[in-house]
C-alpha cells in the first residue's frame, strides 16, 4: 500500500484539509496578517516584544477595538455611525460637567455620560430610520452637532480629570493593562451577542435582506436603533476610559481619526460595509494591525507622514484579501 | 363548510395608487382557494394585509367569525396565520436552520438554542420530504428549488390554521414546482390548513384549488368551484381585460 502512493499524498491531504478549515474561519486572513506583521518587527527591533511597547499597543489597540465592536454591529445591520468619535470626545465633558458643577457621585455621573451617549445614538437612529435620511448623512450632521456642543461647553480649553474621581481611575483606564482588559471583555461580550443571540441573528438578517426579514415579522427599526445606541454608547465608554489614561478631558480628542481607525479595523477584520457579515474579534484583530503598524513604524524609524499611505495599502489589500478568500469559501466545496 | 376567514369592503390605498379598491371574500375550512388576476391587480397587497404586514384603510377582517386586526406579522402569526412571500423572505446570509426559525428562534437565555433548532429543522424537512443535506448551509448556496421549499417548510412549522402563499411556482422548474405543489397536496390532504395561493399557471390553480377567485382592479369579480370553470374560462376572463382596456395592448403569449 506505501508503495503504491506517494509517500507525500498524505501529509498533503493533512495540509489541505488543514487549510480549508482554517480558510473557513473568517478572521484567518487577518490573524495572518497580524502574526506576519509581529515576526516582521520583532525581526527587525529587539524592543517590540517587550512588556513596555505591548502596553503602547494596547493603547492605541484598546479605544479602537471597543469602538468597532459596535460599529460592526451597526455595520452588519446595514448604517453606519461617523459620529461615534465625537460623543467620545463630548463623554468625559459631561462626567466633568456632573461631578464638580452639579455635584453628582463619580459613578452616576459616569453612567449619565454613557445614558446621554445612548440617547445620541437613538437620535441617530430615529432620524435615520423614521425620517429615512441615510445613517451616512444623519451621522455626518451629528458629528459637527455634537463637536459644537463640546467646543461650546468646553470653550475649547482642556480640563483635568475631577478630583473625586481619582479614586476610580486606575480600573477605568490608568493602570497599564486596565483600557485592554475592557476592550476584550467587550469584544468577547458583543461577539456572543452578535453570534449567539436572537438580538445578532436579526442584526445579520436586517443587513442581509431588509424587506424579508421585515416581513419574516424581524422589527428592524428597533434593531437598527438599538444598534446606534450600543455604538454610541460605546463611543461614550471609550471616551472616558481614554480620558483616564490621558489624565486629562481634551476636547480634540478622538473624533473622526478614531472613528476612521474603528470602520477600518472592522473593514479589514472581514466586515462587509454593505451589511449582512461581520466579526467582532476579526475587528479586534484589525484594531491590532492598525495598532502594531502605527508602533512598529515607530520604533523602526519610519516617518509618521508614510503611516497613512501603508495604512491606505493595508486597507486595500484586505479588502481584496477578503473578496478573494470569500470566493474561496464559496467556490464549491462544502 | 365552516368559513375560517371573511374580509369585507378592504380597501387600501399607497399615496395615489389605489392596490385595493374593495374586496370582500371568503375562506372554508380546510379549503384550497385559488386567487389569480393580473399584474397590479392588487393580489400581493390582499396576501399583506391578510398577514398582518399592511394595515388596511378600511373594511374588516373575520378571522372564525371574530373581528381581527393584525398589529404585526408575528400577531397574525399567533393567531395562526402564516405566509410564503413572493420574494421569499429568506437571509442569504443566514444557515438553513437559521432562516427557519427566524423571528420564532429557540432561546435559553440569552443564547440562541442553535443544536436544537438544527436537529428540529433537520427533522421538519426530513418530514416533509425535503432533501437538504446540511441545514448549517447557507442560504444563498441553495437551488431556488430549494429555497422555495424551506421557504414553505418554514411557514407550515408552526401548524398555521391558515396559509397564504404569494406565487409559490413563480421561476419553478417543472421538477421543483410538482415539488411545491405535492407538499400542498400533502397539506390538503392533512384538512386542518386552509390555504390561499397567488399563481399565474391556470392549469396548476385548476389542478391543486377547490375554488378560484379573480382580482381585478382591487376587486373580486370572479368566484367560482374550479369544477365549475375551465382553463379556457379563466384565460378569457384575463385576456378580456386586455381586450376591453382603452388602449390596445399586445396580448402576450403565455
Amino acid at each position: 500500500m506505501i508503495t503504491t502512493s506517494p509517500p507525500v499524498a498524505l501529509p498533503r491531504r493533512f495540509v489541505r484539509r488543514g487549510a480549508d478549515w482554517f480558510l473557513r474561519i473568517r478572521e484567518a486572513s487577518i490573524i495572518l496578517v497580524t502574526i506576519g506583521l509581529v515576526i516582521y518587527f520583532q525581526a527587525s527591533t529587539p524592543v517590540f516584544l517587550t512588556e513596555g511597547n505591548l502596553i503602547t499597543i494596547s493603547h492605541y489597540v484598546a479605544p479602537v477595538a471597543i469602538i468597532a465592536a459596535g460599529q460592526v454591529l451597526l455595520l452588519v445591520s446595514g448604517e453606519i455611525d461617523l459620529s461615534v468619535g465625537h460623543v467620545y470626545a463630548l463623554a468625559p465633558y459631561l462626567m466633568h460637567f456632573a461631578i464638580d458643577y452639579y455635584g453628582v457621585p463619580v459613578l452616576p455621573a459616569i453612567a449619565i455620560a454613557i445614558a446621554v451617549g445612548a440617547c445620541i445614538g437613538l437620535v441617530n437612529g430615529l432620524i435615520t430610520v423614521v425620517l429615512r435620511v441615510p445613517s451616512f448623512v444623519t451621522t455626518l450632521g451629528m458629528l459637527f452637532l455634537i463637536s459644537g456642543i463640546t467646543l461650546m461647553t468646553s470653550h475649547a480649553y482642556p480640563t483635568p480629570i475631577p478630583e473625586k474621581a481619582r479614586s476610580v481611575a486606575s480600573w477605568l483606564g490608568a493602570a497599564p493593562w486596565a483600557e485592554i482588559t475592557w476592550a476584550l471583555i467587550i469584544v468577547a461580550v458583543f461577539q456572543i451577542l452578535l453570534s449567539g443571540t436572537r438580538w445578532g441573528l436579526h442584526t445579520v438578517a436586517v443587513g442581509g435582506n431588509q424587506h424579508g426579514a421585515s416581513e419574516a415579522g424581524v422589527r428592524v427599526n428597533r434593531v437598527k436603533i438599538g444598534n446606534f445606541m450600543i455604538v454610541s454608547s460605546l463611543g461614550a465608554l471609550t471616551g472616558i476610559l481614554e480620558s483616564f489614561y490621558v489624565n486629562s478631558i481634551e476636547p480634540l480628542a478622538g473624533g473622526a481619526n478614531i472613528m476612521f481607525a474603528a470602520v477600518a479595523a472592522a473593514v479589514i477584520g472581514g466586515t462587509a460595509l454593505a451589511g449582512g457579515s461581520g466579526t467582532i474579534v476579526g475587528a479586534l484583530f484589525g484594531a491590532i494591525v492598525l495598532g502594531v503598524l502605527k508602533d512598529g513604524f515607530n520604533l523602526i524609524g519610519i516617518n509618521a507622514d508614510r503611516f497613512d499611505l501603508i495604512l491606505g495599502i493595508a486597507i486595500l489589500a484586505a479588502m481584496v484579501l477578503n473578496v478573494y478568500l470569500a470566493r474561496l469559501r464559496t467556490g464549491g466545496r462544502t | 363548510m365552516t368559513e375560517v376567514l371573511r374580509v369585507e369592503h378592504l380597501a387600501k390605498s399607497f399615496d395615489a395608487i389605489v392596490a385595493l379598491r374593495d374586496v370582500t371574500m371568503h375562506l372554508d375550512r380546510g379549503e384550497v382557494l385559488g386567487l389569480i388576476g393580473d399584474n397590479g391587480a392588487g393580489k400581493s397587497t390582499l396576501i399583506k394585509i391578510l398577514c398582518g404586514f399592511h394595515r388596511p384603510d378600511s373594511g374588516r377582517i373575520l378571522l372564525e367569525g371574530e373581528e381581527a386586526s393584525f398589529r404585526s406579522v408575528s400577531h397574525a402569526r399567533s393567531l395562526g396565520i402564516d405566509t410564503v412571500y413572493q420574494d421569499l423572505a429568506l437571509v442569504d446570509e443566514l444557515s438553513v436552520y437559521h432562516n427557519m426559525f427566524l423571528n420564532r428562534e429557540l432561546i435559553r437565555w440569552p443564547v440562541l438554542r442553535n443544536r436544537a433548532m438544527r436537529r428540529m429543522a433537520k427533522q421538519h424537512l426530513d418530514d416533509m420530504g425535503v432533501n437538504i443535506p446540511d441545514v448549517r448551509v447557507k442560504v444563498a448556496r441553495l437551488s431556488g428549488g430549494q429555497r422555495q421549499a424551506i421557504a414553505v417548510a418554514r411557514s407550515i412549522y408552526s401548524a398555521p390554521k391558515i396559509l397564504l402563499l404569494d406565487e409559490p411556482l413563480a421561476a419553478m422548474g417543472a421538477k421543483e414546482g410538482a415539488l411545491i405543489l405535492d407538499l400542498i397536496r400533502d397539506l390538503k390532504a392533512r384538512g386542518d390548513v386552509s390555504i390561499v395561493i397567488i399563481a399565474h399557471n391556470y392549469a396548476q390553480v385548476l389542478d391543486v384549488c377547490d375554488r378560484v377567485n379573480l382580482l381585478q382592479h382591487g376587486a373580486i369579480t370572479f368566484d367560482r368551484p374550479t369544477a365549475e370553470t375551465s382553463l379556457d374560462e379563466l384565460t378569457d376572463l384575463v385576456v378580456a381585460e386586455y381586450r376591453n382596456s382603452r388602449i390596445p395592448k399586445q396580448i402576450p403569449t403565455a
